[in-house]
């Protein structure tokens, strides 16, 4: 009887975070999307060489990090993927709009200093933890977004 | 100070190198943070308390790998990068480093 209420409250557990955390991800590239467009005109590009550097006024070094996890039942979809080989979607899309947010919070930063461009952006990520105890799994990842913001002379 | 993860500071000339300078920090994260972590990590989304306390590390790097330059003499970093490893499973080190140079 113990073992089947167990089961029970994880499926009630894996609904609600199936749905909660679909709320959470539509409402996110939502954000992400908006956001995007407020910042069109700051480009971040990767090349070092931007401009030709007499119009250069001030350089300031910028970064936006972002923490984030997938849902519950997104991980156990993953899990069941991760058997038989093959695109994890579910991580895919995870990752892409931690990364255009990390670019965001960035361009954010680089908006506050007064730059026209950011250049040389690099992205960085890094696995914070696992899903089980065995250290195993997927987990909360972090990624950064860093690169130099310049200003120009107009 | 100046930091750039440009080869050069834009618009300055670099007049003398001092070599690679670095600095790091390792952060535990604490139990107040933990538990609502462990709570969001079942709906999924950003976890803030570990954006926030990541952000502030990042800085302490740069603030270490700072002063390390400025003992050389130092006026710019330059080249910076940026690395993270997570040591345990209930911390992690930040790393900040790059070339200690001299500008005109």
């Amino acid at each position: 009887m113990g073992s089947f209420m167990q089961l029970i409250f994880t499926a009630v557990l894996l609904v609600v975070a199936f749905f909660v955390g679909t709320t959470i991800e539509k409402k996110h590239y939502k954000a992400v999307k908006e956001k995007e467009e407020e910042f069109a005109d700051l480009p971040a590009i990767s090349s070092k060489k931007v401009v030709d550097l007499n119009k250069i006024v001030n350089t300031k070094l910028v970064s936006g990090c972002i923490v984030i996890s997938n849902d519950a039942f997104k991980k156990l979809v993953a899990q069941v993927y991760n058997i038989f080989g093959g695109r994890i979607s579910v991580y895919e899309t995870l990752l892409d709009r931690a990364r255009r947010e990390a670019i965001i919070r960035m361009k954010q930063q680089a908006r506050t200093f007064g730059a026209d461009v950011v250049a040389n952006t690099r992205f960085e990520t890094s696995r914070l933890g696992a899903t089980n105890n065995r250290g195993k799994g997927m987990g909360v990842f972090e990624i950064l977004a860093y690169g130099t913001a310049i200003k120009l002379s107009k | 100070m100046i930091y750039s993860n440009l080869d050069c500071i834009p618009g300055k000339e670099t007049v003398e190198h001092y070599g690679i300078v670095q600095g790091s920090t390792v952060r535990a994260r604490n139990i107040g943070v933990d538990c609502l972590a462990g709570c969001k990590n079942t709906i999924g989304g950003e976890i803030k308390g570990y954006s926030k306390l990541l952000e502030d590390s990042r800085k302490e790097a740069l603030e270490r790998m700072g002063q390390q330059a400025m003992q050389l003499g130092a006026d710019a970093v330059i080249n910076v990068r940026f690395s993270t490893a997570a040591i345990t499973a209930g911390a992690a080190e930040i790393l900040a480093y790059g070339t200690a140079v001299k500008t005109r």
